[in-house]
């Protein structure tokens, strides 16, 4: 096994109290696998991949730990933790656009990180220079400065700056979200060449694009308001899904080619629950359409069928 | 229909800036010394020019800061010279605002041209020394009083304000609020008061707080050389005279510290509240 | 960059053009007449007195045509002649204020360069820690809200009168005139540390808080994060966070120069420090038409060259500019 969380639990602390971000999430990530984090703005995906690899202030550890290829990890402390960060966990944010220092040429920036890091700049040349020809980027890249690459150009250079020391988990959160389709599609397929060369061992795409996941991704975790929804393949996520929730999204995808002029477009009726104050149980009780009173418990995450996980009363029901 | 800041988002705000220490402190600091301004006439009976006293004594029962190389009460005219620096601070430093404001809001909200001849004119307001120049012009005018002295401020010191509300304004001026207004065909003045304005009120009033304790500086160093108003007194004409009639041999230095201690006190106060107020606005900067 | 420069040297030469027509017009404007002036100090009888009148306000143009004497002001500027001064004649105007120039020289570069950098230095440092940042911050502004003279006139009184540390007036000893020797500089460097300490003081201030500000911005910036998140040394982030805060403190610099030539002209009035800024004091208490105007001008030359400099400096310290990115 490659990442395992167990439980994870992450707050933020905000003058009002406490706001319910990230609520006892268990899942794992195997070799090789990349899994896709979906959900709607505000549920949580930031958080968690943030949990991971950066859990400073406002952000606090309630409960729950994380193992990757069989050590635990210290997220709670931000110094010891620099020992994983960018060598076996990194991560390319999702503001990937101003991720560079502004005022310092790449290849200077990429040479000063290493060092810092205590890794020869010199000796890892070659490989950067391999890296870049592999996401089609010009090895003059290096001597510009980021405010003279394009969009696409800055997500690619920063994705091989993330990748360079093999990392075992790549956090990848909203990488193609501000990108044009076309490069969205190369973005997406560079990032699978990453995973099978093994320059990274296993990924976890944060996006609230489906589509981009049904492409690229083997499995996918649903959350939803903090919760964790539902995990399974790609191909169960999208054809079989079983969380009232998942299926509510799956259905309400715009697909290529209908028109909607006999059916209409549907969206999940309500709004996900504020955090601050969550309410009980399961957090898509209101706007779930088959809720009954159970729900008022917080169901746990099941596997109803192998490698299918669902957080759902009522396909509990169904199953026994 | 606009994002006007909503009752309860106002409420956040005034929630907020009761409970910041630094907005706490220097509006406790700014408040005293107005108090001392408005009504220190009444703790005291001497009018600050009589000469009440015997010369150069220090501070005593009688006389709270002590007596001048005159005889005259140095806490009479610290009242009086604080009722002076206020008004100074204030009539200079919101005509200033007000320019800047007018000037940063017609350029940023226009643009092209406009935008930059208005730009011109800045720079060109900003380079140019205007304490030399308004050494210059003070001394043209044999007869200054303190609405002059503030007119004078006023018309130099606005650059640095219209450039900030300039910049406020482009950055508002794209929001989608406005472009509502713009197409619902409002003209643009009232565009800018009713729509832009109330956005800006944090920045206006930060721009003021700033203007108001550079005027006070920029008057009471006028003051100071003799530039100031020609009769009355100001905290600035206090050190002034002080320094002119030996207070630094004599040794008299209750004519000399009380005014430049308060003119640094009221303006550190001011500089505080600002930076109070840019927390209480900016939730970034609050301190969880 | 030819962009970038060309439109700062047109907005400098329309405003050097302005200046020197305002330069020339306000002291004309200014009351009192300083043949008069300069006559009264001569005891003359009333015949005599109305001959040299006309004399000299034929010898320094003052019964020319208006136009004309503004046209003849630009042709002695292009040939370094400021005129004669009346307060204290016969001597030219442009020796006076050459001899006052090495003055404000040696008071102001090493206040503005210092103030600057160490007060850079420490509101980065005073960022680091809250505690630091809770405690030094109330000091910094303090002092930038103190008044530059009301400074001079504390330090002059606490270590100068008080301790007898330090002179409080002039340039040098007054039994001394100046002759290479180290007594003379010694004498030099005491009357001058006051004076320069007020200044750097103030100037400290601003710097500080400035920087504290600036460097909070760049710590919280998305390649701060983007450092830290790739488990970057607290060291390397705060390197970068110091580079790219310097910028605006590099134009602010040019943005304060009024502020400090003002702090400057007064401090010089409280040490009685022969620089630029007495002259003009003098000057214009006198009434002498030249002399302010000479002044005046010189002081807005040396601003406006030393916002070109800044500008320079700022092109080789942004390498953005360079590749024609950034520059307003």
């Amino acid at each position: 096994m490659s990442l395992r969380v167990e439980d994870l639990t992450v707050y933020y602390r905000t003058l009002r109290g406490d706001v319910h971000a990230l609520e006892n999430a268990t899942f794992s990530v195997g070799d090789g696998e990349i899994m896709g984090l979906a959900g709607e703005s505000g549920c949580g995906k930031t958080t968690l991949s943030n949990s991971l690899i950066l859990l400073v202030p406002p952000m606090k550890h309630v409960g729950g730990g994380v193992t990757l290829d069989g050590k635990d990890l210290p997220i709670c402390h931000v110094d010891k933790m620099n020992r994983y960060r960018f060598k076996e966990i990194s991560v390319i944010p999702q503001y990937a656009m101003n991720a560079m220092n502004p005022t310092r040429k790449i290849g200077r920036m990429v040479s000063e990180l290493l060092r810092s890091r205590g890794i020869d700049p010199r000796r890892t040349l070659r490989e950067l220079e391999n890296r870049l020809d592999l996401v089609e980027l010009n090895r003059r890249v290096l001597r510009m400065y980021p405010i003279e690459l394009s969009g696409g150009m800055k997500q690619r250079m920063v994705m091989v700056i993330s990748t360079l020391m093999n990392p075992s988990l790549l956090l990848a959160d909203e990488i193609t979200s501000a990108l044009d389709v076309s490069t969205q599609k190369a973005v997406a397929r560079m990032l699978v060449g990453f995973r099978d060369r093994e320059i990274v061992k296993s990924v976890i795409v944060i996006t609230h694009d489906m589509s981009i996941l049904y492409q690229i991704a083997d499995s996918i975790l649903i959350m939803y308001a903090g919760q964790l929804a539902e995990k399974a393949s790609t191909e169960a996520i999208i054809h079989s899904p079983r969380h009232p929730y998942t299926k509510l999204l799956i259905t309400s995808l715009p697909k290529v080619g209908v028109k909607h002029a006999e059916t209409r477009l549907q969206g999940i009726p309500g709004r996900p629950p504020m955090l601050l104050d969550p309410p009980e149980g399961c957090r898509f009780r209101d706007r779930c359409p088959v809720s009954f009173e159970k729900c008022a418990e917080v169901p746990p995450l099941v596997e109803v069928a192998p490698g299918h996980f669902v957080a759902c009363w009522k396909e509990f029901e169904r199953n026994a | 229909m606009a994002d006007e800041p909503t009752p309860k988002k106002r409420n956040e705000f005034l929630y907020f800036a009761l409970r910041n220490k630094k907005l706490r402190v220097g509006l406790t600091v700014l408040l005293f010394f107005v108090l001392i301004g408005a009504f220190g006439t009444l703790l005291t009976d001497n009018p600050p020019e009589a000469f009440v006293g015997p010369a150069s004594s220090p501070p005593s029962s009688d006389f709270w800061f002590g007596t001048t190389f005159f005889g005259q009460d140095v806490f009479a005219q610290f009242v009086v010279g604080l009722r002076a620096t206020f008004i100074v601070g204030a009539l200079g430093g919101g005509l200033a605002t007000l320019i800047g404001m007018l000037v940063g809001f017609v350029a940023g909200y226009r643009g092209g041209m406009v935008d930059e001849s208005l730009n011109v004119v800045t720079n060109i307001v900003l380079v140019i020394p205007t304490f030399a120049l308004l050494l210059i012009i003070s001394a043209y005018f044999e007869v200054r009083g303190l609405i002059m002295e503030s007119l004078f401020i006023g018309v130099t010191a606005w650059p640095w304000a219209a450039r900030a509300i300039r910049a406020q304004t482009l950055s508002l001026r794209s929001r989608e609020f406005v472009d509502l207004a713009r197409t619902s065909a409002m003209r643009p003045l009232r565009i800018i008061f009713t729509e832009i304005a109330p956005n800006m009120m944090s920045y206006l009033v930060m721009a003021f707080i700033l203007e108001f304790g550079g005027a006070i500086l920029i008057a009471a160093t006028l003051d100071f050389i003799g530039l100031g108003p020609t009769t009355g007194f100001s905290l600035g004409i206090m050190m002034q005279y002080a320094v002119l009639w030996g207070a630094l041999p004599l040794g008299t230095w209750w004519w000399f510290v009380p005014p430049g201690a308060a003119i640094a006190a009221i303006v550190g106060a001011l500089y505080f509240m600002n930076v109070g107020l840019d927390e209480v606005f900016n939730p970034k900067l609050r301190e969880t | 960059m030819r962009r970038y420069f060309g439109r700062k040297l047109a907005i400098y030469l329309v405003t050097f053009f302005l200046a020197v027509t305002i330069d020339w017009l306000i002291p004309r404007l200014m009351p009192g007449d300083p043949i008069q002036n300069m006559l009264a100090r001569a005891a003359l009888n009333a015949n005599a007195a109305e001959r040299m009148y006309t004399y000299y306000t034929h010898a320094f143009q003052l019964d020319l045509p208006v136009w004309q004497q503004y046209l003849n002001f630009w042709n002695a500027l292009f040939h370094g002649d400021l005129g004669i001064s009346t307060y204290l004649f016969p001597t030219p105007v442009a020796d006076i204020i050459k001899d006052a120039i090495p003055y404000d020289m040696f008071l102001l570069l090493p206040s503005i360069l210092l103030s600057w950098w160490a007060g850079n230095k420490f509101g980065a440092f005073a960022a680091r820690t809250k505690r630091l940042d809770n405690t030094a911050l109330p000091i910094t502004y303090l002092l930038t809200a103190t008044p530059y003279m009301w400074l001079g006139i504390l330090l002059a009184w606490l270590f100068g009168i008080v301790l007898g540390w330090f002179p409080i007036a002039g340039a040098y000893s007054y039994t001394m005139s100046p002759h290479l020797s180290w007594t003379f500089v010694g004498s030099v460097l005491k009357h001058w540390f006051l004076p320069f300490a007020s200044l750097f003081l103030v100037g400290f201030g601003g710097w500080a808080i400035g920087m504290r500000n600036m460097i909070i911005y760049e710590l919280e910036a998305d390649y701060s994060h983007y450092l830290e998140a790739l488990g970057a040394p607290r060291r390397l982030i705060r390197k970068y966070a110091f580079r790219n805060a310097i910028l605006p403190q590099v134009t602010g610099l040019a943005l304060q120069l009024g502020v400090i030539v003002a702090g400057a002209l007064v401090t010089e009035v409280v040490f009685s420090y022969p620089g630029i800024g007495y002259l003009i004091l003098e000057a214009i208490q006198n009434q002498d038409y030249f002399l302010v105007q000479g002044c005046f001008l010189f002081i807005i030359m040396g601003v406006l060259l030393a916002n070109f400099l800044i500008d320079v400096v700022y092109v080789i310290v942004d390498p953005r500019t360079r590749r024609g990115m950034v520059g307003e």
